[in-house]
This record gives structure tokens, C-alpha cells and sequence, in this order.
């Protein structure tokens, strides 16, 4: 009894609280300043929630105010989710979709401290300014004070949560909101990776959309497809590619009345976003690429023409490309070239488009050396190097990497290149990179990784399980002899192919790691993203 | 008129002699030609054999076959002593390994049939094996060399005695896979995650041996370009074993999660090492890093007297054709392409050796190897 009646008293204090909110929030729209989003979702549930309450009274103010606090407390992601969150508290979640509980959990102490703490930061973002857009809000505690730690509830990303129904029924529901089709599993996926997904190349998302495709830009559509076959691979490429389709798509643009070009866009990116992301998972590169994207949208001022802003845009990543890309390799080639000598046998792993940029260079430098291969089943990156480097006219070796042991002995150095670089030291990288460099630290021969500060990551991660992508099982069948011994894998209960894309190398197999700030050791990571936070 | 059938019957009786000498002449010079013939066949397979697609019999068949012509020389060729018929099985042994160097299995039934005899030999002249064999310093000084003399001596039932020693050779050889399977139960508890690479016959058994009591799960490399990998998935999955197939790159990747690493071998070394398929190698450094016990499942007959600091002499390659397909173009001609076929993985990684006479540690092989060969017939 004395439950309920609590309750009651909270939910009355609450719809109270919501209203004072309220007048706020008109009130500030009436001033014509600048909503930020959080004020905008919240005059959109105020008014969903009122209608409701003539219904139920118990309804939506505890969803509500976890989405709320979740998405305050989520840091920047580039994958914009707007209420789908997973809550916290997973008990409650599935609570408040159930149609009308007759109880609902009586409030934790924890959750109204958040809800405060919530409150509160809302209130220091409105006073700060105006500028950032409503994702930013969590950064810009960093931005202003970067002494202060970082809040520690990060919201999981969805591709590791294949295993929870809950999660799986959230991220069908936003992209049915959003119009963009929901790929399925395909294949037996073993035990150990049953929170990822597993996809088949046969069936890509792009079949699923209608021609024309009204939601989905078609320079999208196309670059989906393009990453789901594996046209488009490496990281460098796929966030290049990424970042032209983006352009075309702010080409194409246009401001629809009453919006705001700075509101208007990033949301029409979100479900470009969620659809790339169901074509193939997005890389390190590509989440800070589309970041920074974001920020540049979300900075433009309100009085900007549209020309002008899309101008600006545009310049923007021209600019982003060039410095991140193009030039940071420059600048790792001039240091990389310092610790290539005369004489030396180089052993390259896959086809790392920065590697084979810096070989090249060091190349026309009239360095002496000789290269070998080392390539890997299903993939075989290693043959697109092997080709770019003998064109270039490099004397090269080629083996598979199960002959690694047999070659080691005769190489002098080892580099490799990097899929991202997490915050505690370890080099995600294709699969059979830490294998590379456990080998080499076996017969002490030097490794080196190459990586554009664009990569570096705000993740930790120590095993290659928890967050990985898995590929296409089929690609494992091979038929030798005439005979496909898997052929029929499927049909076997109890096989299973397991084909993976990264895996993670521990900092102490790695001796250097050259980027375009300079010669760092693998665990100088996170001294370069502060620095990186700080400068922007 | 009878005399002259007379004289036909006496022609008859004197030619009868000569006329059963070659009736009993025929066959024999038959079974000459029929052991030279089989020796030929079997020496011509060899060298087939060897050639792409790992072997197309294991080591065990190619073992027993070993065994039963080396039976066959000693039941059919022409020897008085025991130094005769040792120089004939040293001739014969030399050529066989000539054929296909890397099946090392060949050499090593020689080896044992080599000890048979001088173990037969030395029974039957009395004296005890045990004295023979520790070669203290006071024997070393007063014997010199007088070992080879000693084999000239004729013995009626040595031959008898050998054929039968290598009649239990032969019943050993059989049974090493079931002794092997057999310990199956002591190394493999429920719902562990063994890992292992390529295809190996022994390392099969073993598995589906203890699959019958306890449940699993085994991940295997497939080991490139052959993908023999593919071949082991399948045939434990039909056993309901849960089965995974990795590629060779994803081995550390997922060695934090393996218990235990159980692998066949090509030849174990006399140092302890293995010379196992490509790809052991990082196997076993994966394993080492991770902390996982290496276990390898090799019968008896896979110990071979050899060292591995013969450089030149240890490798054997495939075609670069399985590694670099022809289909590639005109950058073939530019580039180097390997295929090596074995690894040398050392003694300081592996665990535990199984086989059929039970569970050793790598520093004990050189004492086994002293006990099945004698050291004189380490170089053939």
C-alpha cells in the first residue's frame, strides 16, 4: 500500500517536475533560441506522454526518463539511435513494454540519482551555449573541462548483441522506423560468437530495397552493396568511399521548410547510417569519419545560406580526406623510409593500402630491399600487394602463412598495417596479424605497425571474441582434387565454419608504431587521444 | 625289345635328378625374381607417393608394408649368416629411403628389423643383450671394433626366430592406433575445447575415442594450401562431435579459449622435437603464449634416429602452383612462391608425447630411441 502511494506521490511529482520542464522549454522556443535535442525529444514526449495520460497514468514517465538519461549519458556515437536504448536496468525496459503492468518497479535509489545527474547536465549544456548539437553534449564535458573523467556507462554498440532478444527486437523496430531493411543471420554460428553477426554474401540488404529507393540515397544503396560483396575493403578505402557518397548526398540535398540544415541533415544520415551498418559492420575509421562529420553539420550556424553551408560542407571533408588520409601517409611514409636500410628483407602481411604506399616510396628512393608476402585463405589479400608491388618493380616473395616459421629466418623487419588502434595499446587488425607478430617476437625480428591517427579508438578490448566481425562462412569451402569436402556443411548438426575478420594483437609483440605525429610504442595510444580531444 | 625299354627306363632314372633340380630350380628362381619385382613395385610407389596431396596412405600402411617385405626378403633371399642377411636389409633399407627421403617410416622399420636380427643373433649365441649394450669405458677400451666379426656365425633356426620376431613386430604395428585411442579417457575431460591442425589418422581415433564417453568440442585448422583440415572436420562430425573449422590465420586469434592442443606428427625427432606439417610451428607458439598444454599422439615407429640441423636436407617443398595458382598471370614469372610442406617445431614446446606404449615427456625420446635401435644402424 505504502508502494503504491509512493509511486503515486512520484509520478505526481515527476508530471510536475515534467511540467515545469515544459514551460521551460516553450518558453524557450518562443525566445526563438536554439532547442537543443534534448529539449526537442522531450516537448516531443510531453506531448505523447499527455496524451497517453488521459489513458493510463502510470504509462511512459519511467520510459521516458531512462531514454532520457540514457541518451544524455551516451557518449557521441556515430550511429545515431534516437529513443531505442538499451536501458541500464533491463528489468525495467522490459516492464515498460508491457502494455499496462498493474505494478511497475518502485523506483532504485540509483536511478533517481541518475535522473538528477541527468537533469542536471541538460541544464549546464542549455546554459553552455547554444552551439552543440544535442549528441555533443556528453563531449562537451570533456571539451570544457578535460580534467574531469569521463562517464563510464557507454551504450553497447548493437552488433555485439546479437544474443539478447531484447536488443535484436529494439534495433528492428528503429530501422522499420527508419525504412531500411533488416538483414538476417545466416548459417550455424558457433557457440563462442553467438553475440555477432553472421552474414551470407548471397543475400545482401540491397535486395530487400525497392527501386527507386525513397529513403536511401542512391550513392548509399550503391556503397552498401559495394562493402556487403567486398568491393570495397580496407579501411582506408572504405572510409574514403564512405566520405565521397557523403558528399553526393550533401549535394543532393535540400532544406525542407521550417527545418534547420544543422538538424535536418544529420538526421537524414542516420538512416544512411543504420543501412551501411546492417551492409557490413562500420569500421574504427569510418565512426570517427562520420563524427567529425556530424560535429562539422551540427557547427554550422543557423543564418547560413544553404549554398554556402553545403560549400562548407563539402571543403570540409575535402579537407578531412587530405589531411587524415593523404597527407598522414605522406608523413608516416618520411618516418617509415628512416627505418628501412639497405639490404633489408621486408615481410608484409595482406594488403594494407598504407604498407604497400610506404614500399612504394621507399622504392623510388633507391632504398635496397626485398619483400615477402605472407597471405592468408579465404581472403588472399596478399596476392592485390603482391601485384601493386611487382608492378611497381619490387623483387617479392609470396608464401602462405602457414609456411611463416619456414621464411622467418630470413626477414629482417616486419610491418603491418592497422585496422585501429584501441585505447589500451592492442592493434586490431585483419586476422592472422597477431599471429605475424607472435612469430616474429619468437625469432626477434623487429615489428612495426603503420597507422593513421584517424583510427585510433576510444574502445578496450583484450580478446579477438567479445567485438569482431564474422564473414561469410561459405568462403571457407574450397574444391581440391575434384573434391568439396565441406560442400554440405549445413546439413551436418554439429559443424560449424568459423570465418573471422579481426583479431587483436597484445602491445608486447608490437616494438613501433609509426603514425603521423611521430615513432609512438603501442602504448602511447591514449596520450595521442587525449591530446587529439583536447586540440578539437 | 625289353632292352631297349630297359634302356629307356635307366635314361629315365639317370635324368630324374637333373629333371627335379629343375622343377624345384623354376620356382625358386621365380621367387627371386617375384621378391625383386615386389621390392620394384614397392619402391616405384614410394616415389609416387611423395608427391603433392601429403600421403596418399598414412604411415602406418606404409610401416606394415615396410615390414612385411622386409619378411619377405628374409624368408626368400639368399643369405648363410647373420652379417649376410643384415648387409641385404642395409642395401635394400638404403634404396627405400632413397626413394622418398621424407617417409621416414621406412627407415625406421629397417632400424627395428636391424636390431631383430642382432637381438636373434645374440640369443641364440648365448649371450645376454643387457652387456652389450652399456658401453662402459673399460669396454669401450678393450673391445674395439670386434662387433662386426661376430655376425658370421651360421645358426639353423636364426632365420625361424627372426621371421617370428618380425610376425610380433607386425601384430605391434598393428594394434598402435587402438593403444594410442585407448588413453584417450586420461587426457580428455568433458566439455573441453581441444584444438588441432590438418589431418592426422591417429589424432582421429584418438578423438573419437574419448568422444564416446565424454562430450566436446574440437577446433581444427584447416593447414593451407592442402586443407586436409576439411577432410578431419568432416569425418569428426560424423561422430556428433561438435566440429570447427578455422583458417590458419585465426589460430591465435582463438587459442585463448583452446585447453588443450592435440596434434599427429610426420617424425618425431631424436631430440624430442617434432617434424610435423606446416603450421605447427605457430601452433605451438600460440600454445606456449597461452599457457596450453601440447600434446602429441605419435606411435612408436614415427621415432626416427635423425637430427634436425640438416638444413638443406629437412625441408621438402610442393609445387608453388597450391600456393601461387598459374591462373595469377604474368606476375608469376616475377615472384618467388614457396610451399614447404613440413615445420620444425622444438622439444621446449611440446607437453606430452602419446604412444603406444604410454604417455613420455620430450626429454625422454633419446632413451626410447636407444631401446627400439641399435646406434650402428642409425646411419643405413
Amino acid at each position: 500500500m505504502a508502494d503504491s502511494d509512493g509511486r503515486q506521490v512520484d509520478s505526481i511529482n515527476h508530471s510536475t517536475e515534467e511540467d515545469v520542464k515544459l514551460q521551460e522549454v516553450v518558453q524557450a522556443k518562443c525566445e526563438g533560441k536554439e532547442l537543443t535535442k534534448e529539449e526537442k525529444q522531450r516537448l516531443r514526449k510531453e506531448k505523447k506522454q499527455h496524451k497517453k495520460n488521459k489513458k493510463d497514468d502510470r504509462g511512459p514517465p519511467e520510459k521516458e526518463k531512462e531514454k532520457e538519461k540514457a541518451s544524455v549519458l551516451a557518449p557521441s556515437k556515430p550511429a545515431t539511435q534516437s529513443p531505442a536504448h538499451k536501458a541500464p536496468v533491463p528489468v525495467n525496459a522490459s516492464a515498460s513494454e508491457s502494455p499496462v503492468a498493474a505494478e511497475k518497479p518502485a523506483k532504485s535509489k540509483a536511478e533517481q540519482r541518475a535522473e538528477r545527474r541527468a537533469r542536471q547536465d541538460t541544464e549546464r549544456a542549455s546554459k553552455q551555449g547554444k552551439k552543440e548539437g544535442g549528441q555533443q553534449s556528453a563531449s562537451s564535458k570533456p571539451k570544457a573541462t578535460p580534467n574531469e573523467l569521463q562517464p563510464v556507462v557507454k551504450r553497447l554498440p548493437e552488433h555485439i548483441q546479437v544474443d539478447d532478444p531484447a536488443a535484436l527486437k529494439k534495433l528492428a523496430k528503429k530501422l522499420e522506423r527508419q525504412q531500411v531493411p533488416l538483414r538476417s543471420d545466416y548459417g550455424y554460428k558457433v557457440s563462442l560468437f553467438s553475440h555477432l553477426h553472421q552474414y551470407s554474401r548471397k543475400n545482401p540488404p540491397t535486395q530487400q530495397i525497392s527501386i527507386p529507393a525513397t529513403v536511401i540515397h542512391p550513392s548509399i544503396v550503391r556503397l552498401g552493396l559495394q562493402y556487403s560483396q567486398g568491393i570495397i575493403a580496407g579501411s582506408n578505402a572504405r572510409s574514403v568511399a564512405l566520405l565521397h557518397a557523403f558528399k553526393q548526398v550533401i549535394q543532393d540535398y535540400s532544406t525542407p521548410p521550417n527545418e534547420e540544415l544543422s538538424r535536418d541533415l544529420v538526421n537524414k544520415l542516420s538512416p544512411y547510417i543504420s543501412f551501411l551498418s546492417q551492409c557490413r559492420p562500420l569500421s574504427a575509421s569510418m565512426g570517427n569519419a562520420i563524427k567529425h562529420i556530424k560535429k562539422e553539420i551540427s557547427n554550422i550556424p543557423s543564418q547560413c545560406k544553404e549554398e554556402e553551408a553545403k560549400r562548407r560542407l563539402q571543403e570540409c571533408i575535402d579537407s578531412y580526406i587530405n589531411e587524415k588520409i593523404i597527407l598522414a601517409s605522406e608523413a608516416i611514409s618520411k618516418y617509415a623510409i628512416e627505418k628501412i636500410s639497405d639490404g633489408d628483407v621486408i615481410l608484409v602481411y595482406g594488403c594494407s593500402s598504407l604498407v604497400n604506399h610506404i614500399l612504394c616510396e621507399a622504392f623510388e628512393k633507391q632504398r635496397k630491399f626485398r619483400v615477402i608476402v605472407v597471405d592468408s585463405r579465404p581472403r588472399l589479400e596478399g596476392r592485390e600487394a603482391l601485384r601493386r608491388l611487382v608492378k611497381k618493380g619490387i623483387r617479392c616473395t609470396y608464401v602462405l602463412i602457414s609456411a611463416l616459421s619456414y621464411i622467418l629466418p630470413e626477414v629482417s623487419k616486419v610491418f603491418l598495417g592497422a585496422h585501429a588502434l584501441l585505447a589500451n595499446g592492442y592493434v586490431m587488425s585483419r586476422v592472422g596479424t597477431s599471429q605475424i607478430a607472435l612469430v616474429a617476437k619468437a625469432y626477434n625480428v623487429p615489428v612495426l605497425v603503420c597507422c593513421e591517427t584517424y583510427k585510433f579508438c576510444e574502445r578496450v578490448q583484450t580478446d579477438s571474441f567479445v567485438s569482431n566481425e564474422l564473414d561469410d562462412p561459405d568462403d571457407l569451402i574450397v574444391t581440391r582434387n575434384g573434391k568439396t569436402h565441406l560442400e554440405n556443411w549445413q546439413t551436418v548438426k554439429s559443424l560449424g565454419l568459423l570465418n573471422l575478420v579481426y583479431d587483436v594483437t597484445p602491445p608486447d609483440f608490437v616494438d613501433l608504431v609509426i603514425t603521423d605525429l611521430g615513432m609512438i610504442p603501442c602504448t602511447s595510444v591514449p596520450v595521442v587521444l587525449r591530446v587529439k580531444n583536447v586540440d578539437q | 625289345m625289353p632292352s631297349l625299354l630297359h634302356q629307356f627306363w635307366v635314361d629315365l632314372l639317370q635324368d630324374l635328378p637333373r629333371f627335379t633340380e629343375t622343377l624345384v630350380k623354376m620356382p625358386g628362381a621365380d621367387k627371386e625374381t617375384d621378391l625383386s619385382e615386389r621390392i620394384e613395385s614397392f619402391l616405384s610407389e614410394l616415389k609416387r607417393c611423395g608427391s603433392g596431396a601429403g600421403s596418399l596412405r598414412g604411415s602406418a600402411e606404409t610401416a606394415r608394408e615396410t615390414t612385411a617385405l622386409l619378411r619377405r626378403i628374409t624368408a626368400q633371399a639368399r643369405w648363410g649368416n647373420a652379417g649376410d642377411l643384415m648387409e641385404i636389409i642395409r642395401k635394400e633399407g638404403r634404396r627405400m629411403t632413397a626413394a622418398q627421403p621424407s617417409e621416414t617410416t621406412v627407415g625406421n622399420m629397417v632400424r627395428r628389423v636391424l636390431k631383430i636380427i642382432r637381438e636373434e643373433y645374440a640369443r641364440s649365441r648365448g649371450s645376454t643383450e643387457e652387456a652389450d649394450q652399456q658401453e662402459s669405458l673399460h669396454k669401450l677400451l678393450t673391445s674395439g671394433g670386434s662387433s662386426e666379426d661376430n655376425f658370421r656365425q651360421h645358426f639353423a633356426h636364426l632365420k625361424a626366430n627372426v621371421i617370428e620376431a618380425i610376425n610380433e613386430l607386425l601384430t605391434e604395428l598393428e594394434g598402435t592406433t587402438d593403444n594410442i585411442s585407448m588413453q584417450a579417457l586420461e587426457h580428455i575431460h568433458s566439455n573441453e575445447v581441444i584444438m588441432t591442425i590438418g589431418r592426422s589418422r591417429t589424432v582421429e581415433a584418438f578423438l573419437k575415442d574419448a568422444a564416446r564417453k565424454r562430450k566436446f568440442h574440437v577446433m581444427v585448422a584447416e593447414c593451407a594450401p592442402f586443407c586436409q583440415g576439411h577432410e578431419m572436420a568432416t569425418s569428426l562430425s560424423k561422430e556428433d562431435i561438435e566440429t570447427t573449422v578455422i583458417p590458419d590465420a585465426a589460430i591465435f586469434a582463438v587459442m585463448s579459449r583452446v585447453n588443450k592442443v592435440i596434434i599427429g606428427t610426420q617424425t618425431v625427432l631424436a631430440n624430442g622435437g617434432l617434424r610435423a606439417v606446416n603450421g605447427t610451428h605457430t601452433l605451438a607458439l600460440a600454445a606456449k603464449h597461452h599457457s596450453t598444454p601440447l600434446i602429441v599422439c605419435a606411435p612408436m615407429f614415427k621415432l626416427s634416429p635423425q637430427f634436425p640441423n640438416e638444413e638443406d636436407t629437412f625441408h621438402k617443398f610442393v609445387s608453388p602452383h597450391e600456393v601461387l595458382p598459374f591462373t595469377e598471370g604474368e606476375i608469376l614469372s616475377k615472384v618467388n612462391a614457396h610451399g614447404p610442406v613440413f615445420d620444425y617445431v622444438p622439444p621446449e614446446l611440446i607437453t606430452l608425447f602419446i604412444s603406444n606404449i604410454g604417455g613420455n615427456a620430450p626429454s625422454y625420446i633419446y632413451r626410447l630411441m636407444s631401446e627400439l635401435y641399435h646406434p650402428e644402424d642409425h646411419e643405413l
